[in-house]
């Protein structure tokens, strides 16, 4: 079941075919975003960094919104055997990882992100079939093409299958 | 909008290496007082680097690293993340701590050590900021956080990554005895305040 394991860096995406492993390391306040088709077994992961590509100017990169990132990540998956009625969704990051008395729209960047994440999903009509976000603390996420399965690690806050 | 680290021409650069230097100049200077003892420092690094690159440089984006985070406000706003690798952070506690012994992370009392020697570096930085530019500028309390490299830089990398792709950060290496320590400072302006901070040194019309 093993293949190749392929990493997702920051403000990046990528897709596989079965077989093969996509991960990606030290999310914080990203978030990372899983497509899986559990027929061909088509596998497809986003890191984005941010909410949304509209309000920035220098917004070439789709791989660093979750608007224009999802969106690619959909194409690409469908375009290498997926079909899109038949895609699920996993979500993990989106944490905050310093925290402060006043209340400040940067600090919040990890929840902003993962609600444009659930909007955009959900106007794609693609369902979220299991979530690990927020809290304070980073993820590594690997996702088997194999099965499907979402494995997160922590420092100090254990690993999970989601 | 503001100016993205892409669009800054080489004397900007060069200004920004001089705060660079001189800030952290002053904060080896406050670690020595704190400590009392010699404390040597390289000359500073200033770099311009892809996102990509920045956890590259602590060992990768699953390597834990303790970070301290600041809000920066006054004439200009933005923050400052000074950044330790895992063991410069335990060698920093032992020196201002020599009864702790050899941790591996550093406890509570290691930690609230490590905000406020975070605190008195990023204040010297700061006010040698503030002192060369004429900005009023003020910073925040601590907040530390131990975690992977790539999700602690996650925040510094979002807040630059609202402008461009590129981070500027500044590495600076003390030095006590035998003892490395490590550390690197961000410096993080909010959008519209890199035009001023660059105004207030006469390096932008």
């Amino acid at each position: 079941m093993t293949g190749e394991i392929i990493k997702v860096g920051m403000a990046d995406l990528n897709v596989i075919k079965h077989p093969g492993t996509l991960t990606t390391l030290g999310l914080g306040s990203c978030v990372g975003i899983t497509l899986y088709d559990p027929v061909t077994k088509v596998s497809g992961l986003a890191h984005i960094m941010l909410p949304s590509s509209k309000a920035i100017r220098n917004n070439s990169n789709t791989a660093k919104f979750a608007d224009t990132g999802i969106v690619q990540l959909l194409e690409d998956v469908i375009k290498i055997g997926a079909s899109k009625s038949r895609l699920v969704s996993k979500i993990a990051g989106g944490a905050q990882m310093f925290s402060f008395s006043n209340k400040n729209d940067i600090m919040k960047i990890g929840e902003r992100n993962v609600a444009a994440t659930k909007e955009i999903l959900d106007g794609l009509r693609i369902p979220i079939i299991a979530e690990d976000t927020g809290g304070n603390f980073g993820r590594t996420i690997e996702l088997y093409s194999d099965t499907g399965i979402l494995l997160i690690k922590t420092i100090g806050h254990g690993t999970k299958q989601i | 909008m503001g100016i993205s680290i892409e669009e800054l021409d080489s004397q900007q650069i060069d200004v920004l290496k001089e705060i660079g230097n001189i800030g952290a100049g002053n904060a080896a200077t406050a670690l020595a007082k704190m400590i009392d003892r010699k404390i040597d420092m390289n000359v500073p690094k200033v770099e311009i680097l892809e996102f990509k690159e920045v956890a590259e440089l602590l060992g990768g984006p699953e390597v834990p690293v303790c970070g301290i985070y600041f809000r920066v406000d006054g004439d200009i706003s933005g923050s400052i993340m000074f950044l330790l690798t895992l063991k410069s952070s335990t060698t920093l506690t032992n020196m201002i701590m020599p009864t702790s012994g050899d941790m591996e992370i550093p406890d509570e009392i290691g930690q609230s050590a490590l905000q406020e020697i975070g605190n008195i570096l990023s204040g010297s930085y700061i006010s040698s900021l503030s002192a060369l530019t004429g900005l009023s500028i003020k910073i925040s309390v601590p907040s530390l956080a131990i975690d992977m490299a790539g999700a602690i830089l996650s925040v510094p990398i979002i807040q630059f990554g609202q402008v461009g792709d590129h981070v500027l950060l500044i590495e600076t290496e003390f030095n006590e005895g035998n003892n490395e320590v490590k550390g690197f400072f961000f410096l993080i302006p909010d959008v519209d305040s890199f035009e001023i901070l660059l105004k207030s040194l006469g390096v932008l019309q």
